[in-house]
């Protein structure tokens, strides 16, 4: 194609670029401009000089990273919790394939509809329901341990249980919505492949094993490759809210700690740096993740 | 065998279910009861009190028109930054239309970080303004593939060699036709975002400082996690009583909080299963 034709089929689509201008122009403002924002990681920066003119800082703030007690401990609670929420990444997986088991439609819709609901409550509510249900002494599971006569652990009030809670109150609330796109995967088998597997004589544990699951394992494994890039990432926004001076030796992650050292204490380029680690970190285990996936089971991201 | 099934859903139900309805009849009881452990299945000695409490707070009010009007003029600004790109992303002879895919889905797994983003707002002057809640962050990559798709896979490519022999230009065709074959995705992307803007408390921790501006999220993390209510009290029986109020408060702010998005869903849900289906899988 030469160039005139190009420019011709540009012109006689100038509509389509009109419509992609406003989500371009406010990429590039808001997320490629602070881009460009992360070399003050390698710099002193002074808010007085602006990033061009503060005066190159070279790797300083990363060993300073590297060195502080703050790199193992932050490091590990972030791989822990991340682990350990992959670990649950199955279950969305078997409630899909519970799903499309149920027969009786009335239950069926039943069922997702209230499995779905605990998805649209917000995370500040959400810790706000954790912190009331599970006080030892006035909550819902104080009451229950001592319905049995036993002591309630104080789930938020110790490190050791810091994880777990996370973890599973995540399940609790979003385990049904997660699984809706493994319903649609679910829904677009051709029934006729489960017409012929009765025929051979099939049983329901044979039919889920040989036809469902290997439906769903391409969704399964391009959103485990996206999980695992985002395995340092793990989420700022409840970790810091269920953060206290008990659970902190467990529960202060690198979002959490890149928010304290940025935001709360304003040393810019040190908080910058730990983050650039962070995503780097990130950036390569996803591609790490998706040449294996691409090497062993012919689905990648790219 | 099937039964085993059954009876499995209705205990998963049960663990669904049994907190939130706790939190419903706690709204209504007595707080005192609710802490011993006396209420579990009705609400016991049944007030209003919570519900009274909260009127008095005026922060949640303005938290809640703050939110409402973010969610509002964000959900809406958002949703036309999104679809339009989408749709034209979505089709085939888009010049470009790789490196344009690259430049957006770039922004997914690289950023510039709390800081950058940060000094970047600051920059522009954003900071404390109400346009820093709806525009900077409309943009959602995600939404954007998943409409992408919907456009790809619902809306056959002859229709707009049809429009085009009539003389319709891109900008009429895509408003005039294609966004009314698109409700089904449209509702859709309008619940996911709607939803996130009515729960988003990260961007106002960051980047708000006037409390006239605080969206609920902000005002309830100030309730219900960071206990602000409790450092006025006193000592002894008065103590006690103002503690089971704040904790009575509690449970009613939660629903109050929360009603109106859960309101939301049944209308969209309909829509759910044309539109995620064909949307999220590829």
């Amino acid at each position: 194609m030469n160039m005139q034709q190009t420019i011709g089929r540009i012109r006689k689509n100038w509509g389509l670029y009109v419509l992609l201008l406003p989500a371009v122009v406010l990429l590039l403002l808001f997320s490629y401009k602070p881009m460009y924002g992360v070399l003050i990681a390698f710099k002193d920066y002074s808010p007085a000089l602006g990033i061009m003119d503060s005066p190159w800082a070279g790797f300083k703030y990363f060993e300073k990273f590297f060195n502080s007690y703050q790199f193992s401990s932050t490091i590990k609670n972030t791989l822990i919790i991340s682990f350990y929420s992959i670990a649950t990444f199955p279950i969305p997986i078997m409630l899909a394939l519970m799903i499309n088991q149920m027969r009786v439609n009335r239950f069926k819709q039943v069922f997702q509809t209230v499995t779905y609901m605990p998805h649209f409550i917000s995370t500040v509510v959400m810790v706000g329901l954790i912190l009331i249900l599970s006080s030892p002494s006035t909550g819902l599971i104080g009451n229950i341990f001592r319905l049995f006569g036993a002591e309630a652990p104080n789930l938020m009030g110790s490190a050791e249980w810091f994880t777990s809670v996370y973890v599973w109150t995540d399940v609790w609330q979003h385990a049904g919505w997660d699984s809706i796109i493994f319903i649609a995967a679910l829904s677009a088998v051709d029934p006729s492949l489960y017409e012929a597997a009765k025929v051979d004589g099939a049983s329901r544990w044979q039919r889920i094993r040989f036809i469902d699951i290997p439906m769903l394992l391409p969704t399964a494994i391009t959103l485990l490759i996206l999980r695992i890039g985002g395995l340092l990432g793990v989420g700022f926004e409840k970790v810091y809210l269920m953060q206290n001076n008990l659970n902190i030796s467990s529960s202060e992650v690198i979002a959490t700690y890149v928010y304290k050292i940025g935001m709360l204490s304003s040393q810019y380029s040190f908080s910058s740096a730990i983050n650039l680690f962070n995503t780097i970190i990130s950036f390569i285990l996803l591609i790490l993740v998706n040449q294996a996936a691409k090497k062993y089971s012919e689905n990648s991201l790219w | 065998m099937e039964w085993l099934l059954y009876l499995f859903a209705i205990v998963m139900l049960i663990l669904i279910v049994y907190p939130i309805y706790f939190i419903v009849i706690a709204s209504f009881s007595d707080p005192a009861a609710v802490a011993n452990g006396q209420m579990w299945v009705l609400p016991k000695g049944f007030t209003l009190d919570g519900y009274k409490e909260l009127l008095n707070h005026s922060n949640i009010w303005i938290g809640y028109r703050n939110t409402l009007l973010y969610t509002v003029i964000g959900t809406i600004i958002s949703l036309a930054i999104n679809v339009s790109a989408a749709y034209a992303l979505s089709r085939k002879d888009l010049v470009g239309r790789k490196s344009i895919n690259i430049f957006f889905i770039f922004t997914m797994f690289f950023n510039g970080g709390l800081i950058p983003t940060f000094l970047t707002i600051r920059d522009f002057h954003l900071y404390d303004t109400f346009l820093v809640m709806v525009l900077p962050f409309s943009v959602a990559v995600f939404n954007i593939i998943v409409a992408r798709t919907f456009f790809q896979s619902s809306i056959p490519g002859d229709l707009w060699e049809a429009a085009q022999l009539d003389g319709c230009g891109n900008l009429k065709y895509y408003v005039q036709i294609v966004l009314p074959l698109s409700k089904a995705i449209l509702s859709v992307l309008a619940l996911w975002t709607a939803v996130g803007y009515w729960n988003s408390y990260f961007n106002a921790l960051i980047y708000l400082k006037d409390q006239d501006l605080y969206p609920l999220q902000l005002v309830l993390r100030n309730i219900l996690i960071t206990n602000q209510m409790q450092s006025s009290m006193g000592t002894g029986e008065a103590a006690l009583i103002a503690l089971r109020l704040a904790n009575l408060m509690r449970y009613s702010v939660i629903i109050v909080s929360t009603l109106p998005i859960m309101c939301m869903y049944p209308f969209v849900q309909k829509y759910f299963n044309q539109g995620v289906m064909i949307g999220a899988v590829k």
